[in-house]
């Protein structure tokens, strides 16, 4: 990071005076409890014991054996309590809360994942939990609203905007604004103002971490290639995190092309976005030539996000990391594949880092190894994808 | 800049605010000047966005409909540039960081110049990411309205340090806070103000009637939002008498409050 906040010209603190001095405290709270060896040992403890880390790293034979380039591994973060990655920064956040005395959490939600993962911490720590979602994505995701419910947490159905993951992040800075006292913003992604991007990071960088040693433990060196879904990116930089200084291991960030980047319907940010100011950072956006924010799509509800945390617009820029478009069709493809090559039904997101390890595990040589982050589990995608395939289920 | 300190010092004055382009290219003009006619001593012109995370349910709606006509930067500079025929009152800009920053700083503070618009709020640019646009605003001798909420407290004194044009104290506390408390807190604020600078306070957020237009004793100015767009939403066909009669009442309420003075 340069500039405090920044990587490059990424980044900074783009919100109301209003939040500004509630930002100031986590900040503070954030530089303190990191350095704090209990706060560390308690979240060690946490990981291990209730959110059932460290993840396996599991060499997936038959794919190998059957796209016969590139060893394929499946850093197995859907194993994990409450079934995605969000878990690692939602109990990091939430014990930082704790350590705060603040007594309610709120979050953004767009698949929900992040959403019911806030939940349980809420629900772990007897705190209070609000849950803002979007009216599109509580209907598109209806079973994990009723399992937030399950756990205690309130969830407001968001009709403002375009009723997705965007206008959800505005309602949650909005009642952050109105209840700053005894309320903690548990941020899902790495993107939104500093120092959210750089606080995800440090808890995400387990899935890195781990995969670093299981990968010189299992196989004796350092993956080619390390594939993970990018929305805002929290997966994708907790894949990364521990990676970037190896420059021989590529990186790349997979994003939702939707019905393909030649549409208006994509989520595709780094392909099509310019640079702009949005949701409290600098950083790379879908948006009009007067600045607007685009509707976004893709069949995926947690990467249909117009921008981007801005350390991946910087590793972009820096060409430390590349960053690829997968359209809806060929991640539901992926996501038929692993289900039948492997046995795993992996989240829609995580699908898309599978598509491209299918594109290009067959053109490399069998002695290179790819990690793909298999960020979440699909059982939430089920309906949905029986939908697309236009199949009548019924519960 | 020194337009924006005349209107308001000492002067229980009335700040007004519109959505540009709401309802139409051409009311919305006439809107303005009517504005500035019965009596506003300085208009905010609000440049809509797709996401106006600061803004309540009214200007939201506002926006969303003058962007779902296609409305873009340009057409706000052609509107200001019609409004400038018959008006001189002060004028600032209300909007968002990103269509600003789209435009270009540069381009963006030049083309108020060329317009006077004599100054620009933009809310989700704090103290700690001014640096860049601020000294091109000062070339340009545009006012960068500098925010205080409650909350502030000790970043106070370096925020009025920052300040031209006028101050604007955000007076919300949240869900919180009863109206009486509300000005009573917000006074504190304005007087600490008063005592590091003479750059004129106003308060707003939330001021919708007679009554609270009478609160804030200690401030130069109140900012009302909501109120006069909910006018403009409701009178669709023409809300030039409406719009009159609220500003003139509102105004009575200030002078009512600061007789003193």
């Amino acid at each position: 990071m340069t500039k405090k906040g920044y990587y490059g010209e990424y980044g900074g603190q783009f919100v109301p005076e209003l939040l500004m001095p509630a930002i100031n405290e986590v900040t503070e709270a954030f530089n303190k409890y990191k350095e704090d060896p209990i706060f560390n040992h308690e979240l060690k403890d946490l990981f291990d014991n209730y959110a059932n880390r460290p993840s396996m790293l599991y060499y997936a034979r038959n794919m190998s054996k059957d796209l016969g380039g590139a060893q394929i591994y499946l850093k197995r973060e859907d194993l994990n309590h409450t079934g995605a990655h969000k878990i690692n920064n939602v109990l990091g956040q939430a014990l930082i809360a704790k350590r705060m005395g603040k007594t309610r959490l709120i979050a953004e939600t767009g698949a929900g994942q992040h959403g019911v993962a806030t939940a349980t911490a809420a629900a772990l720590f007897g705190m209070e939990a609000e849950i803002f979602m979007g009216k599109e994505d509580t209907e598109r995701q209806a079973l994990n609203v009723y399992r937030m419910e399950l756990l205690g947490a309130k969830v407001h159905a968001v009709t403002t905007g375009t009723q997705v993951l965007k206008d959800a992040v505005n309602a949650t800075f909005q009642d952050w604004t109105k209840r700053i006292d005894d309320t903690f913003y548990v941020l899902g992604s790495a993107v939104g103002p500093h120092p959210f991007p750089e606080m995800v990071k440090y808890f995400q960088s387990i899935i890195s971490e781990e995969a670093r040693s299981q990968f010189l433990e299992q196989t004796g060196r350092l993956p080619d290639a390390v594939l993970a879904a990018v929305g805002g990116g929290s997966n994708a930089i907790g894949a990364f995190a521990k990676f970037i200084d190896d420059p021989e291991v590529e990186l790349i960030g997979i994003e939702a092309a939707g019905k393909g980047v030649n549409t208006q319907q994509t989520a595709a940010t780094m392909a099509l976005g310019t640079t702009g100011i949005f949701h409290g950072m600098k950083s790379q956006f879908l948006q009009s030539a007067d600045g607007q924010i685009d509707p976004v799509y893709s069949i995926s509800a947690g990467l249909d996000y117009p921008g981007i945390g801005p350390e991946h617009a910087y590793l972009k820029d820096i060409n430390r990391a590349k960053y690829v478009p997968i359209t809806d069709e060929e991640a539901v493809e992926a996501f038929e594949y692993i289900a039948k090559k492997e046995g795993i039904i992996a989240a829609i997101e995580s699908a898309h880092a599978v598509a491209y390890a299918m594109k290009i595990a067959p053109k490399m040589r069998k002695d290179q190894q790819i990690m793909v982050n298999l960020s979440g589990r699909g059982d939430k995608d089920v309906a949905a994808i029986a939908r697309y395939k236009g199949v009548d289920i019924h519960e | 800049m020194n337009d924006i300190i005349q209107a308001l010092k000492h002067k229980n004055a009335f700040i007004g605010f519109t959505v540009a382009g709401y309802p139409d290219f051409e009311k919305s003009a006439k809107y303005i000047v009517d504005m500035a006619n019965a009596g506003a001593d300085l208009i905010e012109v609000g440049i809509a966005f797709s996401d106006p995370s600061a803004d309540g349910p009214t200007i939201m709606n506002a926006d969303q409909k003058v962007l779902a006509k296609g409305t873009t930067t340009e057409d706000v500079f052609r509107l200001m540039t019609e409004v400038r025929k018959h008006t001189n009152v002060p004028l600032v800009f209300l909007t968002y960081t990103n269509p600003v920053f789209k435009y270009g700083y540069e381009k963006f503070l030049s083309k108020m110049k060329s317009l006077n618009i004599q100054g620009i709020i933009m809310p989700d640019m704090p103290l700690e990411e001014q640096e860049v646009f601020l000294n091109i605003a000062q070339q340009y001798g545009r006012a960068f309205i500098q925010l205080v909420t409650l909350q502030s407290g000790n970043r106070l004194a370096k925020i009025v340090s920052h300040a031209s044009g006028f101050i604007y104290v955000v007076s919300s506390l949240g869900i919180t806070g009863s109206q009486n408390e509300l000005s009573n807190e917000a006074d504190k604020i304005v007087t600490s103000i008063k005592e590091l600078t003479d750059i004129p306070v106003a308060v707003g957020f939330g001021i919708t009637t007679y009554d609270q237009a009478k609160l804030f004793s200690s401030a130069d100015a109140i900012i009302v939002g909501s109120a006069l767009v909910r006018i403009i939403e409701e009178h669709p066909d023409d809300a030039t008498i409406y719009l009159i009669e609220f500003i003139q009442k509102m105004k009575g309420a200030r002078n009512a409050t600061n007789q003193n003075d």
